[in-house]
Order: C-alpha cells, then structure tokens, then sequence
C-alpha cells in the first residue's frame, strides 16, 4: 500500500501552499486516475508520492514504511515531456541500462526499433522517446507509477499502444498506478476502481471523495 | 486561398565524412484552406505536421530542399515571399508561452505585434488593450511577464498576438495538449471565431477529438504524406476512407482503444509502395509497387488503392 497522509507542500514559508492537506492510499495492482483542473497541484502530488519533493507537513508510506532515500525508487513517475526527463548526453542504450534494464519483451511490445539504441534522445521523436521512458521503469522493482499526463503529448494510436503495454504489465506484476490526466474518457477506460478527484479552490481545499464510474 | 500540392521536403545530411544522404521527411503532401474555413491537421509525431508549418512560414533550416508547389492568394509561395508575409498575412500562434521573451511583459510583446503591422505605438497599445478585453484578461495582464500566466491566460495571450495582425491565415500549432478540457474548448472557439471573421485556420494537433469539435474538414498525415482528407463528420458517420484514418478513430480510448502495432517508416528507409503497407490489413502485392495517387472518394481525398466509392 502507497500511502500519502496529510501531505502539504509549499516551496518556501513565504509563498502559498501548493498542496493543502492531501490523503490517498493506494493499493498493489489498483488503477486510480487523479483529476483537477490546472494549477491545483496534481503534478505537485505526484512529485511527492514519488519522491521527488519532500512534503512540508504530512508523511509518505510504502508499505508502512518511509521512501528509500537512495537507490531505485519502487514509486516512479513518468512526466508528460520525455525529453526533460532522460540525459540529453546519453545514447537511448545506456539511458534504458541506467538501473534495471528492460525485458526484451517490453522493449518488442512497445514498438521500440532496435535501430534507435545508439540514437541521442534528440534524434527520437516525442512519441519514441516517451515509450523509452516508459520502457526504463517497467521493471520487478517498480511497484507504483504515476503517470502525469503520461500521453497527453502522443497521438491516440501511441497512446492506446503504450496504455496497452502498461496495464499488461501492472496486471502481471500486481503494480499500483495513478494516472493524472485531463482526459476523462482515457481514465473511464483505464481505471478499473474508482478514481480520486482532488479538489482545491484558491482559498480552501476539500479533501478528495471518491467517486464511482 | 491557400493550395499546397505534391510539396515534398527533404534534408540533406552528412553521414560520415563528406557521405552525404538524403533524409525525405515529407512526400506527396497535400492541402487546400478556404477563407472562412478552419482545416484540421492531425497525425502522429514525426508525420510532417510541425514541418507544414515551418515551409509556410519560411523557416525550414538551410539544409532542407522543397518540391512541390505552394501557392498563397494565387501566387506562389517563394522563400522571398514567405519572410515578407509571415507575421502579417500569414501568423503562427505558437505552442506555449515558452515562444514568448520571457524578460518582456505580455502588453509590450503584443503591442509589437500591431507596431511591426504598421501601427503607430499609441493605435498598437488600444488595439492590444482592446484583444485582451476581447478575450476577458484582467485589466492587469499587459503588465505580467510570461511565466506569470496561468495556462488558460497564456493560450489567450498567445491567441492575441494573432489577432493583432490582418493575417488571412492563421496557423495554430498543438495548441491544446495536457490543458484542461474547458481551457481547450475555449481556445478552440477562439480559433472558429478567426475562421468565421473570414480568416482561414489550420489547426496543427495529434488530438482527433480537439479537431473534431471545430473543424469544417481534417487532413490526416502520415509519414509525410497527406493520406485522407474528410470532412468532420466523416468520423462520426463511419464515412472514414483510408485504413490508418480508421485505426486512429478506434484507437481512442471513447472508441475500442485498440492500437495497430508497428512504426511509421523511417525516412532514410521508405517503401516504394504504399507508405502504410507494412501496417494495413488491406495490403496487396499491387500495394507494394507504387505509391498511391490522391482520390476523390465519397466527397473526400484519400491516399489507398482500396478505398471505395
């Protein structure tokens, strides 16, 4: 179980709160999709549940425990542009060898050419190297992805392909996934359970219901 | 208004040495925008879109070579004549703000617009004040910096530039990706309402729906090739005629979410035939000889041999 608990968050004590009093929990192989409109910290959140920042109050458990602060992260996140999150210096080979190397399996299912390993991230387009990103964190020692408007830049065949490919494989591997997205008809088709609206106006924030679809 | 027909780029690249070789990254693309009309240009990444665009307004790097004609009010578009009609007859309203000076408030950036137009400074500034009534930014938006605008703020900005300028054609690129379902159907309004003050639009999106929601006709590339040119509701009725056009309509997550597997071709490796092939269910060895001319087919262009009246 992934479990955030009264996170908040702000960058500094003089700017104003990003995320006001969050809690969700998540279990082994359970879809969620996170929804709000822009600018209410979803990506924020994610950040937190992976890792990534470290909450101001509030904490963040894996399993009763607290995030491993070094090696693999069992939570990772996947971002909307590709591009910002592989090194720029790196040929695609050995940013795919950087932890875990993927099955050749996932490599096949996800359509990436083997041509392309010896290619820079910049000689991929967004489409190939988003499946590159995504190929790097299935692996066994992922056990939660966020995926934060994950295919919001990809046309509906890539995107349908690559949703494919994960689901399979959260299926297979009991892997939790929260999906943050804009796009309501890709989360009624991908989330099995319910999914998770955060709610947040300037001012105040509403703890997130559950809502059933 | 605009006609674009057989265009074809390609680039020109060193590979070792002094090897050159030629990267053909657009083949046989074709589109035609009405005044008036909003024209949708959908495709996967790497099909030639972004590229479209970039011959349009003159800035295709030094080492690209084009074929085909482009003709603009019924003359040809040369190189010369792109650089003199860009930002006037012929605007961009780009992706994000990240196009914008990020050091220069919005108000001032905008004003340019209208001075570069021809505008004395004083006409620019009403007319920017104006736009941004127009659009309901708050009175306090000329003053902000571009990282100051929330995302629907910014799509409204970046509209505005547009509107500034007498542009008879207006080239909006991606202009909606990972926005908010209302922010995106506002801008895509703003974009019918330039088609409807006599403009001609091409909306520039990987997003089927986004399109569909505004558009009087969708041009579907692949490749680099124009393979189906429909009407909006085309997709809707089943009326679809080129097999890729149908497998994107039913890879939507609304539809059956089912993906075709494969890549578009490489361009240092295309195919002679039919630059679908490799993934199409309707292949046949005829397929494979020759790559397919444009048709008229039930009120609408398509690249296939197979499509049927």
């Amino acid at each position: 179980m992934l479990k955030g608990e009264g996170l908040w968050f702000r960058y500094d004590t003089k700017l104003p709160w990003v995320v006001r009093d969050q809690s969700l929990a998540i279990a082994p192989g359970e879809v969620i999709g996170l929804v709000a409109p822009s600018g209410y910290g979803k990506t924020t959140l994610g950040k937190l549940l992976a890792g990534y920042l470290k909450p101001s109050r509030g904490r963040i458990t894996l399993d009763q425990q607290p995030l491993p602060s070094r090696g693999y992260c069992p939570v990772q996140l996947v971002f909307q542009n590709p591009e910002l999150s592989v090194n720029p210096r790196w040929r695609i080979d050995r940013i795919l060898r950087e932890k875990h190397p993927p099955q050749q399996y996932i490599l096949d299912a996800l359509g990436i050419h083997p041509g392309w390993l010896t290619r820079y991230p910049h000689e991929l387009s967004g489409g190939e190297l988003q499946r590159v990103a995504i190929a790097r964190v299935l692996n066994r020692n992922t056990r939660y992805l966020i995926a934060d408007e994950m295919t919001a830049m990809l046309d509906a065949n890539t995107q349908a392909l690559i949703w494919q490919v994960i689901l399979e494989f959260a299926r297979q591997y009991d892997v939790g996934i929260i999906a943050i997205s804009h796009n309501q008809p890709l989360l009624q088709r991908i989330c099995q359970r319910d999914y998770l609206v955060a709610e947040q106006t300037i001012v105040n924030l509403v703890p997130e219901r559950q809502l059933s679809i | 208004m605009l006609t674009i027909s057989n265009l074809g780029i390609r680039f020109t690249q060193y590979d070792q040495g002094l090897h050159r070789k030629q990267l053909t990254v657009i083949t046989d693309l074709d589109l035609t925008v009405q005044p008036g009309e909003l024209v949708a240009v959908v495709g996967a990444s790497g099909s030639g879109k972004s590229l479209l665009a970039h011959a349009l307004l003159g800035i295709l790097p030094e080492n690209a070579q084009l074929s085909g004609t482009m003709a603009f009010q019924g003359e040809p578009l040369t190189q010369k004549r792109c650089e003199a009609l860009r930002g006037k007859a012929i605007a961009l309203i780009p992706q994000s703000v990240g196009y914008l000076d990020p050091l220069m408030t919005v108000g001032r950036q905008v004003q340019r617009v209208g001075q570069l137009n021809g505008l004395p400074s004083r006409a620019a500034k009403t007319l920017t004040a104006r736009t941004f009534a127009r659009y309901e930014l708050p009175a306090h938006t000329p003053k902000r910096y571009p990282f100051q605008l929330s995302g629907g703020m910014a799509r409204r900005v970046l509209v505005s530039t547009a509107v500034m300028t007498q542009a008879q054609l207006v080239i909006a690129d991606e202009p909606t990706p990972g926005l908010h379902p209302d922010v995106v159907t506002e801008t895509l309004n703003h974009l019918r309402e330039l088609a409807q003050e006599g403009r001609g639009v091409i909306l520039i999106t990987h997003d089927i729906e986004a399109a569909l929601q505004v558009a009087d006709r969708v041009a579907v590339f692949y490749a680099g090739t124009t393979v189906e040119i429909a009407n909006a509701q085309d997709f809707t009725t089943g009326n679809l005629r080129h097999p890729y056009t149908q497998a994107l309509w039913r890879s939507l997550p609304q539809n059956d979410f089912v993906p075709v597997s494969g890549n578009q071709p490489s361009p240092d490796q295309l195919p002679v035939g039919c630059l679908y092939g490799d993934r199409c269910a309707w292949s046949t060895a005829e397929c494979k000889q020759a790559r397919p001319e444009l048709r008229f087919v039930r009120q609408g262009w398509v690249r296939c041999i197979h499509a049927e009246g």
